[in-house]
């Protein structure tokens, strides 16, 4: 069994108002010291098998069809083994 | 003509066409479930508005999916017409059939109003009933329809007359003040390169009638009726 983290983040070109509107509130806080907020999504995956490096390739076709749009974000993942209790 | 409205779990603007095309226009409608595959018979294909799949993911990304997508798409490739409307813009954005994306609201607020579009090119199939620079009048209901492209993209959808639809002022002009969720270059509809694809975010099911403000949603039914009419 493995456990993928995807992380699902916006192109550094896209617009995103979500992480400015979490600045500002962040600044109005009294948080002075953030300079950016970009906003993403944390996705937790339990898959079975053995193979860490097909894993990770399945891992990679998700993201691509369905995890993540490529016309606006980018992601990127961690696999690690979990042991079945 | 023989109009087929795609419903999906979430699809809620699917009666609303329905009354549209059918009770309005008095043309021949029927309902596709999303499980179903059959199209035949058919002359144009309407994804209509809603929350498919709650928006879960990406708003589209799920229902991109269905089953019956893959028969729209064989559809779409076939040259027959095909028409997403809000929610059905973002699924055809997600299944390619489209280029660009629909993001959050740049005011992350959902917006029900009406818009002023402006007609930027009255010779496609969705257009032909519309005169130059036509300003209609159509409402929007979404919470993420911001028209997002990258520079290639955009430059040939604007290069190639592929903007249909452009959010203004009432006198036409493309303002910021008139754009209702930060879409670039105001847009609110688009063609694919062959013309016979259109996504568009305000609801013309919606202005099909005085009694609800406006009938100017017709003039894309009306377009779509004579080109298929003419093509006959």
């Amino acid at each position: 069994m493995y456990l993928a983290k995807v992380y699902i983040t916006l192109k550094p070109t896209v617009n995103d108002p979500q992480g400015l509107t979490i600045k500002g509130a962040l600044h109005n806080l009294g948080f002075d010291t953030v300079k950016s907020v970009r906003y993403g999504k944390y996705m937790e995956l339990q898959m079975e098998g053995e193979d860490i490096a097909r894993a990770g390739e399945q891992v990679k076709e998700m993201c691509r069809k369905l995890l993540a749009n490529t016309v606006i974000e980018n992601f990127s993942f961690e696999l690690e083994e979990m042991k079945i209790t | 003509m023989k109009f087929g409205i795609v419903t999906f779990p979430g699809t809620w603007s699917d009666g609303d066409c329905y009354y549209s095309l059918g009770n309005i226009l008095e043309q021949d409608v029927r309902y596709i479930w999303h499980k179903d595959t059959d199209l035949s018979g058919l002359d144009c294909v309407v994804l209509p508005g809603g929350f498919s799949y709650g928006d879960y993911l990406r708003a589209g990304a799920i229902a991109r999916f269905s089953a019956v997508m893959p028969a729209v798409e064989r559809f779409a490739a076939g040259g027959k017409l095909v028409i997403g409307i809000c929610n059905g813009f973002q699924i055809l954005c997600e299944a390619g059939l489209l280029p660009g994306a629909l993001m959050t609201n740049s005011h992350l607020q959902y917006r029900c109003q009406w818009t002023n579009l402006k007609v930027e090119n009255h010779n496609s199939p969705f257009t032909n009933q519309s005169t130059a620079g036509q300003v209609i009048k159509v409402p929007i209901s979404h919470h993420g329809g911001n028209y997002y492209a990258d520079e290639r993209t955009l430059e040939d959808l604007e290069k190639n007359n592929r903007v249909l639809f452009r959010y203004c002022e009432s006198n036409g002009e493309i303002s910021a003040g008139s754009n209702p969720n930060g879409s670039m270059h105001n847009i609110a509809g688009i063609i694919n390169a062959r013309g016979n694809v259109m996504g568009m975010m305000p609801h013309p099911e919606r202005a099909c009638e005085p009694l609800l403000g406006g009938s100017d949603g017709n003039i894309i039914w009306k377009s779509i009726i004579r080109y298929l009419t003419n093509k006959v």
